[in-house]
C-alpha cells in the first residue's frame, strides 16, 4: 500500500522515554540514517544524571531531539515536529515544548493507572482530550513489538525492550529513511546474540510495517538532501572530534600525546575515544583524582609530550593549584573543561558556560591562561588544535572550554584533508643559549624569544642542558630562584605580556552584517553560536538589521574587538551564564555590552533570542 | 657494573666518567646547619655515579617542605612541584619517558598528609619511581607543628596540649598500598644508606626508602636512639634477606614466631638459634614484612628494623602502559589520521 508522499524543508523530532528504554541509541541511530541521506542536521540529547532513575519518573526521562534539513541549520530546533513518547512520564516532561498540530506518537501500554499516578495525571490524557491540540498517534508500542516477536525463544522482558527499534522502524518509515545502516548496527552490536540480533531486526520490520499499512499514519514525509559544499561527510560529536584533534595536533608537532584524566560527566568520552586509539601511540592515564590527572600531565609536558587533563567544572578547581604550577614552569598543557551546570557538583549532565571567569581567574597570584572555545561540534577538531598551536609555540597552559552541548551533539563534517591542516613547531632546545663574560658557554632556561616571549622547551635527556625549575620565582633569564622584589615585578608582566602577544597570532574578529547597516551586533562564544546564527537571520529575514560576530579566543581577545565594538549603538551578548564574557567585556574596553542570559541547563532557542535581539532594537 | 641495574636498562649509560662532584648544582645549599638533609644529599650525590647514567637522563622531581629543596642541589634536570604531587607528576613522565631514571624526593607531610593519594597509588602502580622520603615526624618549613608520623602527644604550636592524633607507620602503609619495595634507612649511617639506595636502584618499579631525618630545630633527637652508640645496637634490628632476623648487643635477641602465627621479639638464649625466623624480602605474601613493621615502638624506637623489608618482582606501570600500546598497534597497524577522521560511517556530496 503506498501512501502520499509529503517533501518537507525541515523536520525537528524528539524521542523521549524512560532512561532504560534506548532513547539515546534510538536518536544516534535515526541520526546516522538521515546523516547518510544528505540531510544538514544538528542534535541535542538531553539525559539525567542518574545511571537508573526510578522507572516511570519525570526525574528518570530521557531525551533526543534531532533537527534535519534541506538546507543548512545550526540548531537543534527550538520546538519539535514530532514528539515519540514512550511513557507517561516522558509525555509530561516534554509535552509543554510542543506546538499546536504537531505529531504525537504515544505508546499507549504504559498508560496504566499506576503509571500515570506516578507523575501526577488524575485522568488519561490520551482519553481526556487534553491532547486535541496535537494530531495524536496512539501505539501500543509494547504489545505491538511483543506481539512481533511471540515466535523468538525471549522472555515477555527481553521483547518488551525490543520497543525502541520498533519506534525506530516507525519513524523510519514515517521520515523515509534507509534501513541498512541499522540493520548493519545492530549486526555489529548483537553479533555474538544471535537471538537479540534477529529479535531486534523484526521490531524494526514490525515498526516500519505498522507504519505503512496503519490508517494512522496517511502521510509518507521526505526531507530532500541538502546543498552542502562538495566532498567527504561524516557525522561527529563534540567529544570525538575534540579527541581527534588532539591525535592531530600530536602528529603535527611531531611529539607523542599524553591524556592524564579522572573520569568525570561530561568530559569523559573524550578519555574514552582516545584510549581507543592506542596504536597511534596516545597515553592514556586514568589517574587517581584530578590533581593526579593534571599533575602527569605536567610531567609528560616536562617530558616533551602534548600533554592534555580533560574535566568538567568541579575537575577545574581541583587542578587549580597545579595549573598554576604549569604557568610558573611555562610548559605547554592543555586543560579541556567540558562545562556542565554549576556551582558544585550542579547540574552533571545539563550545558552551561559559567566556567569562562574560572579559566580566565580561577588560580592564586597573576597567572594568566590563555582561553579558547569551540563554537559547535565539529568545531572542537580545530579548537583542539589551536589550542595545542597556542601551548606549544608559546610554551603555556591554555584552557579549551567546550561545554555539555557541543560534547553530545552532533552535526555534519566535511572531513578535512589531514595535508591541509597546519604543523606546528615543537622546536626543542638542543643547545645552550648564553655566553658568559669569560666565553663560557651556559643553558639559561627563563631565557625568551624576543618575539613569542617563550621560554626554551629543554626536556631531560638533552645533553648540557641540566637544569632546575619549580614554583618559586624564578631569575629572568638564568632561572635560578629569586626573591628579589624587581625580578618578580619583571616576570608578572613578562608572563602577561608572554599571554598578550599571543593576539599578534590570532584572525581578526569577524562580523556578518549582510546589510552593512546594522547598529546592534550580537557577540557570542563558544557553542551559542548555533542559536545566535539562527535567531540572526530569523530576524533579518522580518526586515530588522543586525550583526553577529563570535569569538573563539577569549584569552587574548582578537586585536580588533575594542574596533568592533564601538563601531555599533548596542552590543548583546548572549551567554548561558549571568554575564561573565559581559563583565570581561566592560572591564577591558569600557563599553555598555548588554547580556542576554539564561542558565537552564539547556541551549538557548533561537525564538527567545529573536524575541530579545527585536525588543533591543525596538529600544534604540 | 651495569648488569646490577637491569631495571635501568633503557636509561643511555655516561660516556664520560663523572664522580660525586658532577652531581653538585651551582646552587647554594640553604638547610638549617646541621639538618639531616645534607647527609642525605652528599650520599646521593656519592652514591649516583656507580649507576653509570648520563646525568642528563636522571630527573629529581620533589613536592613541597625542607626535603623538597632537594632537587635545586642536584645537577640533573629537577623540578621543586607543589605540595604532595610530586608521585602524580613523576608517573606521568615515567610513563612517556622509560629513557630516564626519576627520583622523588619528600618529606613525611609533603608524601603522607597532602599527597598521600598519590603516594598509595604510585605504590600500587608500581611506577619506576625510586621514593626517598625523609621522615622528621614533625613539619619543618611551616616552623614546627606536628606531622602524620608524630608520635601522639607530641607537644608543638599547633597541639599545645599534645597531638591526639594517630600516627602512620609509612612502611606499613606502603605495604598495604602494594608496594613492591619498601625500605628504611638512616640519615647518619652513610654505609646503610647507600646500600639501600642500590637495591632501590635496581628494583623495577616504585621503590619507597624512608628515610629517618633529624630535624635539629624543630625535633631534635627525634632518632637519637638508633644513633647513640650507648642505645644504638640495642634497638637497631638490621633486616638482611637471607639471614635471621638478630640484633642487640652480642645479638642476643631475635624475632620468632608465637604458637599464634604472630611475631614477636624474644632473647634468643630462651627459644634457641633455631625458633628464629629469617628475612625474606621476596616472600610473595607481604605478612612478614608487615608483621616485621609493627615490632618498633614509635616511641622510644625500641626493635626498630631498618634495611628491606620487601623486594619482589612485579612489571611496573609503564612497561605495561608501553607494552599495551606496542601490542596494539601489531594487532590493528600504526593508527591512520586521515582513516581515523574520515570514520566508517561516510557519505559524498558532490
Amino acid at each position: 500500500m503506498s501512501k502520499q508522499v509529503v517533501s518537507l524543508n525541515r523536520v525537528v523530532i524528539r524521542f523521549a522515554g524512560d532512561s532504560g528504554d534506548g532513547m539515546q541509541m534510538t536518536g544516534d541511530r535515526f541520526t546516522s540514517e538521515t546523516a547518510g541521506l544528505g540531510n544538514d542536521l544538528s542534535t541535542l540529547p538531553d539525559f539525567p544524571a542518574e545511571i537508573r532513575a526510578p522507572a516511570g519518573t519525570i526525574g528518570g526521562v530521557s531525551a533526543f531531539q534531532l533537527a534535519f534539513a534541506d538546507h543548512d541549520i545550526t540548531t537543534p530546533g527550538d520546538a519539535p515536529n514530532v514528539l515519540v513518547a514512550m511513557n507517561p512520564a516522558a509525555l509530561k516532561a516534554n509535552i509543554r515544548d510542543l506546538p499546536r498540530g504537531a505529531d504525537l506518537i504515544v505508546n499507549t501500554d504504559e498508560f496504566t493507572k499506576r503509571n500515570l499516578e506516578k507523575v501526577g495525571y488524575t485522568s488519561n490524557p490520551i482519553e481526556d482530550g487534553s491532547l486535541e491540540p496535537f494530531n495524536v498517534h496512539a501505539v501500543a508500542l509494547t504489545s505491538q513489538t511483543v506481539e512481533a516477536l511471540k515466535s523468538f525463544a525471549l522472555s515477555k522482558k527481553e521483547a518488551e525492550r525490543a520497543k525502541n527499534m520498533y519506534a525506530l522502524g516507525l519513524l523510519s518509515w514515517l521520515y523515509s529513511r534507509g534501513a541498512e545502516g541499522t540493520r548493519s548496527f545492530l549486526q555489529k552490536k548483537f553479533a555474538h546474540k544471535p537471538e537479540i540480533l534477529a529479535a531486534n531486526l523484526a521490531a524494526f520490520e514490525a515498526g516500519w510495517s505498522f507504519g505503512e499499512t496503519t490508517e494512522s499514519f496517511s502521510v509518507q514525509y521526505e526531507v530532500a538532501s541538502a546543498a552542502l559544499p562538495s566532498g567527504l561527510y561524516r557525522n561527529i560529536t563534540g567529544n570525538p572530534a575534540l579527541a581527534m584533534g588532539l591525535i592531530a595536533a600530536a602528529q603535527l608537532a611531531d611529539v607523542p600525546l599524553f591524556l592524564g584524566s579522572y573520569p568525570i560527566t561530561p568530559a569523559s568520552d573524550i578519555l574514552h575515544e582516545l584510549a581507543k586509539n592506542h596504536h597511534f601511540g596516545v597515553m592514556t592515564f586514568q589517574a587517581e583524582d584530578e590533581i593526579a590527572g593534571v599533575g602527569s600531565a605536567i610531567g609528560a609536558a616536562y617530558g616533551g609530550a602534548l600533554a592534555v587533563t580533560t574535566t568538567s567544572g568541579p575537575g577545574v578547581a581541583l587542578k587549580s593549584e597545579a595549573i598554576g604550577l604549569a604557568v610558573s614552569l611555562e610548559l605547554p598543557l592543555i586543560i579541556v573543561d567540558v562545562q556542565r551546570g554549576g556551582p558544585s557538583t550542579g547540574l552533571p549532565t545539563k550545558t552551561e558556560q559559567s566556567d569562562l571567569l574560572q579559566a580566565m581567574f580561577g588560580r592564586n597570584g597573576e597567572s594568566p591562561v590563555p582561553v579558547i572555545a569551540p563554537q559547535s561540534p565539529s568545531d572542537c577538531f580545530y579548537a583542539a588544535i589551536e589550542a595545542a598551536r597556542i601551548a606549544i609555540e608559546y610554551r603555556t597552559p591554555v584552557f579549551l572550554l567546550s561545554d555539555g552541548y557541543i560534547a553530545n551533539g552532533s552535526e555534519p563534517w566535511l572531513v578535512p584533508d589531514v595535508a591541509s591542516l597546519p604543523a606546528i613547531d615543537a622546536d626543542f632546545a638542543t643547545a645552550p643559549n648564553h655566553t658568559n663574560a669569560d666565553g663560557t658557554e651556559e643553558f639559561w632556561p627563563y631565557l625568551r624569544d624576543p618575539e613569542t616571549l617563550a621560554r626554551p622547551w629543554a626536556i631531560p635527556g638533552t645533553k648540557g642542558l641540566e637544569h632546575r625549575i619549580g614554583g618559586l620565582e624564578k631569575a629572568d633569564g638564568p632561572g635560578g630562584i629569586s626573591y628579589d622584589p624587581d625580578n618578580h615585578d619583571t616576570m608578572v608582566r613578562l608572563r602577561q605580556a608572554k599571554v598578550d602577544a599571543i593576539a599578534d597570532t590570532i584572525p581578526d574578529l569577524v562580523v556578518d552584517d549582510p546589510s552593512g547597516e546594522a547598529e546592534v551586533l550580537v557577540l557570542g562564544w563558544g557553542s551559542t553560536y548555533g542559536p545566535i546564527g539562527a535567531a540572526c537571520e530569523i530576524t533579518r529575514r522580518t526586515g530588522v538589521k543586525v550583526a553577529q560576530a563570535h569569538l573563539r579566543h577569549l584569552n587574548p581577545f582578537p586585536k580588533n574587538l575594542g574596533d568592533v565594538l564601538g563601531s555599533y549603538r548596542k552590543v548583546l551578548v548572549p551567554e548561558m551564564n549571568i554575564g561573565q564574557l559581559t563583565m570581561l567585556l566592560r572591564a577591558k574596553y569600557l563599553v555598555d555590552v548588554t547580556g542576554i542570559n539564561q542558565v537552564r541547563g539547556m541551549p538557548f532557542k533561537s525564538t527567545e533570542l529573536v524575541a530579545a535581539i527585536t525588543a533591543a532594537i525596538e529600544t534604540l | 657494573m651495569t648488569d646490577t641495574y637491569a631495571s635501568l636498562s633503557l636509561v643511555p649509560k655516561t660516556d664520560v666518567t663523572i664522580t660525586a662532584k658532577d652531581f653538585k648544582s651551582d646552587q647554594e645549599v640553604r638547610w638549617c646547619p646541621g639538618c639531616g638533609d645534607y647527609s642525605i644529599l652528599s650520599n646521593v650525590q656519592a652514591f649516583l655515579p656507580e649507576l653509570g647514567l648520563a646525568r642528563e637522563n636522571i630527573v629529581f622531581i620533589s613536592g613541597i617542605g625542607c626535603s623538597s629543596r632537594f632537587p635545586y642541589y642536584m645537577n640533573t634536570f629537577g623540578m621543586h612541584s607543589i605540595h604532595g604531587r610530586a608521585p602524580a607528576i613523576a608517573t606521568g613522565l615515567a610513563v612517556s619517558r622509560p629513557d630516564l631514571s626519576i627520583w622523588v624526593i619528600t618529606g613525611d607531610g609533603d608524601s603522607l598528609s597532602i599527597g598521600g593519594n598519590h603516594l598509595i597509588h604510585a605504590l600500587r602502580r608500581n611506577v619506576n619511581l625510586k621514593i626517598l622520603m625523609f621522615n622528621n615526624r614533625i613539619y619543618g618549613l611551616t616552623k614546627g607543628q606536628y606531622s602524620p608520623t608524630s608520635e601522639q602527644g607530641k607537644v608543638t604550636k599547633s597541639t599545645p596540649e599534645g597531638s591526639i592524633d594517630y600516627s602512620f607507620n609509612p612502611v606499613s602503609l606502603a605495604l598495604g598500598a602494594e608496594a613492591t619495595f619498601v625500605a628504611r634507612t638512616i640519615d647518619s649511617d652513610r654505609k646503610h644508606m647507600t646500600e639501600v639506595l642500590r637495591q632501590a636502584a635496581a628494583h623495577e618499579g616504585t621503590a619507597l626508602v624512608e628515610i629517618y631525618q633529624n630535624c635539629n630545630i624543630f625535633n631534635d633527637g627525634a632518632f637519637d636512639p638508633l644513633k647513640d652508640n650507648e642505645t644504638r645496637d640495642d634497638v637497631t634490628m638490621r633486616l638482611v634477606h637471607g639471614e635471621p632476623i638478630r640484633f642487640g648487643v652480642d645479638n642476643s635477641k631475635g624475632v620468632t614466631r608465637t604458637e599464634d602465627g604472630h611475631i614477636k621479639v624474644v632473647n634468643v638464649a630462651d627459644v634457641g638459634e633455631d625458633a628464629i625466623i629469617s628475612h625474606d624480602a621476596h616472600a610473595k605474601d607481604p605478612g612478614l614484612a608487615f608483621a616485621l613493621s609493627r615490632l618498633s615502638n614509635p616511641r622510644t624506637l625500641e626493635n626498630t628494623p631498618i634495611g628491606v623489608f620487601r623486594d619482589i618482582n612485579r612489571p611496573s606501570y609503564d612497561r605495561l602502559v608501553r607494552e599495551q600500546i606496542s601490542d596494539v598497534i601489531e594487532r590493528k597497524g600504526a593508527g591512520d589520521l586521515q582513516s581515523l577522521l574520515n570514520g566508517s560511517d561516510t557519505w559524498n556530496v558532490s
